[in-house]
């Protein structure tokens, strides 16, 4: 179903960290089914936005605008975020020792099944389906969070998280790197597979290669805090072909 | 922790109801209630009552001269210890009901406290007998045909020593005596219940046995005494349980618990200990394993408001293995001073001491360790881990380990680690659509689950309710 209808917004969004300001006003604006990616060099403020925007309790959004569906994302906690259907793929996902994989996605399931026992009650085959999707073993199900996990074991249950909880929007931070080609090529088929259709994603990367599995809708340039260029899936090959410094020129 | 355990934890009334569903206290009706305080009349009417043989009788009164004798430890919390009054506490309370036979003997008061620790619940799931302790007096006492058959003797230690006085008198107090220490020479003087087990050769008692032991009355000591004996290549669980009422000032809850394991024989000891936050729990427990014998105990002190008790191994025959597994959760004004103790005095011999505690609220949680390793124990093996995890800033933890190694070719393993809640840990948790509240939990859960993946499911499933009752309201 192509929608016009925004599902997520921000406007002029500034971020601080340790009183430094490392996102210094970004808007962007992501219709249903729209997939986006910020692209940008190593310190450009991509993943500080990302995890603001979810929450984080380091990173301070001093000014600006958010919108899940219309609802005021700064006026709620991590928690709440998540609830309204946020949800942010970590670079760097934590280990929570002695706590299973299944334990921790049942937790998550029932902390946003309000109540409905449902989708509990379906949650093991759901559970197996997306093993299936993400070419996991089923002992993974046993394995305590991501304690002792491969780089790649770490993104593939970061995207078996967001299959399994099925979030409107869906921000993936970094979600390709240290990952092989052919995890990239299962990470990638999962987003594909179980991106909300009708609702968004934003890729935030690094690199391009990402981009040649889930194709973007748009494709935004941060560098420095801004987003210096916007344009359709054209501009992270000429990225990929360019570098970022023909921007930086721009930016100054 | 397995999945259904913690889907278990869903039940939504949990943790809103501590008053009401362990605080609760029935009224007093008691057979028997002495005169608080301790002297050697005491002791000769506790022995009369009892109708014990003159060894006891006299055992008791050379105990009672120990502990009036023996100063108070000076380590571990010493304040508290030193607030200890000794003449107002009763050591002897018998309660109206006999022993019963069958639930339907057990009188509805009594029924009615069982019913709200869940108990009868837990039978109908898996016991093999239980053997619940009122006041000092065991009221109720189920035992499986097939185990009895089988030879294996599991009695309240009152009836362990007038229906088998030969085995009591050859290993009674031959692990921890009187002398001991001042609390094992009080509980000497005036014990009273506990649990008797033997277990004949060659006999594998497949189902854990259990016991849950109740305080009942304000100011009264509990001194039970449990001796275990598992005979050559036998095994053998047992399960104690704690849960007591609140109340206004301290009570003491002084055992000794002692275990023999004799040649390839293996026991485990699992305890969960949740006393009233006023509760003085010190305890005595030590073991003796023989030559390829097993001994493990598994120690959860959730409750009290302070407890002191270091479970010991002793390991006297060769290839005999030793292992600790403890958590210890210190709330607000708790102090738990829990440990372990091994002693390798043997060849071959390994042991293994893994020591988890979780402060919160300015509660305190100390890890008291001592592993000898005596010259002819050469070719031995020690782990020792402690892990302390910290809820708050105004939380505790202090690690008192102490090794002596004396013999050559000797492996040891060493870990010491205290941590925070990590706030990353937190954040990943709740960007997922969990609590702060819920997320700390599960992160709790997570670092305990080395202790609750080796309880049985129903124990398990209530340590982690009370973990959660606990944490209930820590968000600062």
């Amino acid at each position: 179903m192509k929608n016009t209808e925004t599902i997520f917004s921000i406007h002029d969004i500034h971020v601080e960290i340790e009183g430094k300001e490392v996102v210094k006003g970004v808007s962007l604006e992501i219709k249903r089914g729209e997939k986006h990616a910020i692209m940008g060099p190593n310190g450009s403020g991509k993943s500080s936005l990302a995890n603001a925007l979810a929450g984080h309790p380091s990173y301070t959004i001093t000014s600006g605008e958010a919108y899940l569906e219309g609802r005021n994302l700064l006026e709620m906690d991590a928690t709440e975020r998540a609830l309204a259907g946020l949800f942010l793929g970590f670079q760097y996902p934590l280990a929570i020792p002695g706590v299973t994989v299944a334990n921790f996605l049942r937790s998550a399931v029932k902390a946003r099944s309000g109540g409905d026992e449902s989708r509990l009650k379906t949650f093991r085959k759901d559970l197996m389906e997306k093993f299936k999707l993400l070419e996991v073993d089923q002992k993974f199900a046993t394995r305590y969070v991501n304690d002792g996990f491969s780089g790649g074991e770490k993104k593939r249950l970061e995207i078996l998280q967001m299959a399994v909880l099925r979030p409107k929007m869906a921000i993936l931070d970094e979600t390709d790197s240290g990952l092989d080609i052919d995890a990239l090529k299962i990470v990638s088929n999962g987003i594909n597979e179980s991106a909300p259709a009708d609702g968004g994603v934003l890729l935030v990367t690094h690199y391009q290669r990402l981009l040649n599995y889930v194709k973007p809708d748009r494709v935004h340039v941060m560098i420095n805090g801004h987003i210096v260029n916007s344009g359709g899936p054209e501009l992270a090959l000429k990225l990929e072909d360019q570098g970022y410094d023909w921007l930086n020129s721009n930016a100054a | 922790m397995s999945d259904t355990v913690y889907k278990n934890n869903s039940v939504s009334d949990i943790g809103d109801n501590y008053a009401e569903k362990y605080g609760f206290h029935d009224p007093e009706e008691y057979f028997h209630k002495g005169a608080r305080g301790i002297n050697h009349e005491v002791v000769e009417m506790i022995s009369r009552m009892k109708k014990e043989p003159d060894w006891m009788r006299e055992f008791r009164h050379k105990a009672l001269d120990i502990f009036l004798a023996k100063p108070m430890p000076k380590w571990g919390n010493t304040e508290i210890l030193n607030s200890i009054d000794f003449a107002n506490i009763y050591y002897y309370i018998k309660p109206i009901a006999e022993r019963g036979q069958t639930w339907d003997d057990v009188p509805d008061y009594i029924k009615k406290t069982f019913d709200r620790l869940g108990i009868p619940e837990a039978e109908k799931k898996f016991l093999a007998g239980v053997s619940a302790q009122y006041e000092s007096e065991v009221v109720y006492h189920s035992f499986h045909k097939d185990l009895e058959n089988q030879g294996v003797i599991f009695l309240d230690m009152d009836s362990g020593l007038r229906e088998h006085p030969e085995i009591v008198k050859k290993y009674f107090s031959t692990v921890i005596p009187p002398a001991d220490n001042k609390f094992a020479a009080l509980n000497s003087a005036v014990w009273s219940g506990g649990s008797f087990i033997y277990v004949p050769p060659g006999i594998d008692v497949k189902i854990p046995l259990q016991a849950y032991f109740r305080i009942n009355a304000e100011n009264m000591g509990q001194f039970e005494r449990t001796l275990i004996i598992a005979d050559k290549g036998s095994r053998v669980h047992y399960i104690e349980g704690c849960t007591a009422p609140v109340y206004s000032t301290d009570s003491l809850h002084s055992a000794v618990v002692e275990l023999i394991a004799l040649e390839g024989a293996y026991i485990r000891y699992t305890t969960i200990q949740n006393w009233a936050h006023n509760i003085l729990n010190l305890v005595t427990k030590r073991s003796v394993a023989h030559k390829n014998a097993t001994v493990e105990w598994v120690d959860g002190n959730i409750g009290s408001r302070l407890t002191m008790k270091y479970p010991c191994v002793y390991l006297v025959g060769e290839g005999a293995k030793g292992e600790i597994l403890s958590i210890a959760f210190a709330g607000n004004g708790q102090h738990q001073d829990a440990g372990a103790k091994v002693i390798h005095a043997a060849p071959n011999t390994s042991s293994r001491i893994t020591s988890k505690s979780i402060s919160k609220a300015g509660g305190r949680a100390s890890y008291r360790g001592l592993v000898k390793v005596y010259p002819k124990a050469e070719n031995s093996k020690v782990s020792v881990e402690c892990d302390a995890l910290l809820i708050d800033d105004a939380s505790r933890s202090d690690t008192y380990p102490t090794m002596e190694i004396d013999a050559e070719n000797v492996r040891i393993e060493h870990e010491a680690r205290v941590s925070k809640v990590a706030e990353e840990q937190i954040f990943y948790l709740t960007s997922r659509g969990l609590s702060e509240d819920e997320a700390r939990l599960l992160i709790i859960n997570g670092f305990i689950e080395p202790f609750t993946k080796e309880l049985p499911m129903e124990y398990a499933v209530e340590l982690n309710r009370l973990i959660e009752l606990e944490m209930e309201g820590s968000v600062g």
